[in-house]
């Protein structure tokens, strides 16, 4: 799947956050939205990586896309 | 649905459980006691509930002995290097090389020089802060907002002299048996 395909509804920007940040960001800005929606978060801490995965494992909130590029790691979840 | 007359109760509610829609799994529980008060010791429960939280656990910690103070509305936690040979004594300002050179502190001036446990705190939090991470505010915060139980130890706040009104609204009193209730069913269990 191209990036182009994901038009996230919401962005969260988690550059700089350290552990558990990225982790507790993200659900709060799952929260607020519908099941289905996207949600593109952006980090910097390598650690967010087998983080959010574990997350997207344990909550079934699923990544459907994910890059890395910069020093940033981008990933789009889908909320369950 | 009300079970079939003359049908053996047992049977009744099995047949009940699968027609009915599946029934959802148990949240996972995530157990915790707090016992240390430092700063460094604060981030361990507070990071591990607000995260089990965050991954829809239930979580409750329990409050005891010198974690207690982390439950203070002034939360004023301090790190102390004294004898404490493992913590790296870094500054957190500088060109590289001096940021990554560990200060050798013996004892007798850790032990010894009026305000130096300040010194280290305040090092420690700039760090912290450079790094990203929460500050122990931060993470009860987000305790609180996700419903973790905070439990504090009635005897020791007793026996330490701590008063309710020090403690932030929504901390809950309760002992051993409060805590083993609960633990009795976690997933994960564990003493910091």
């Amino acid at each position: 799947m191209s990036v182009t395909d994901l038009t996230p509804v919401a962005e969260l920007d988690c550059r700089g956050l350290n552990c558990p940040l990225p982790i507790l960001r993200t659900k709060k800005a799952l929260q607020n939205l519908a099941a289905g929606d996207l949600l593109k978060m952006v980090a910097t801490d390598p650690g967010s990586v087998p983080d959010v995965a574990a997350f997207s494992r344990r909550t079934g909130h699923e990544v459907v896309h994910q890059s890395e590029g910069g020093g940033e790691f981008v990933f789009y979840l889908r909320k369950a | 649905m009300e079970p079939v007359k003359g049908m053996d109760p047992m049977v009744a509610e099995q047949a009940r459980d699968e027609a009915g829609p599946v029934a959802q799994p148990q949240p996972k529980r995530v157990a915790l006691i707090a016992s240390k008060g430092t700063l460094d010791w604060a981030y361990p429960p507070y990071i591990l509930a607000s995260t089990a939280a965050a991954l829809d656990m239930q979580v409750a910690v329990f409050f005891t002995f010198y974690g207690l103070p982390l439950l203070l509305k002034d939360l004023d936690a301090k790190v102390s290097p004294h004898s404490n040979p493992a913590m790296p004594m870094k500054m957190p300002f500088g060109p590289q090389g001096f940021r990554n050179f560990s200060w050798p502190i013996p004892n007798l001036i850790s032990g010894n020089v009026p305000g130096f446990d300040s010194f280290a705190t305040t090092m420690m939090k700039k760090t912290f802060k450079n790094k990203g991470v929460a500050t122990i505010t931060e993470l009860r915060e987000a305790c609180i907002e996700s419903d973790v139980r905070l439990i504090a130890c009635q005897m020791t706040m007793d026996v330490f002299g701590f008063d309710k009104r020090d403690f932030i609204d929504e901390c809950e009193l309760g002992g051993a048996a409060t805590f083993l209730e609960f633990a009795a069913d976690a997933d994960v269990s564990l003493f910091i």
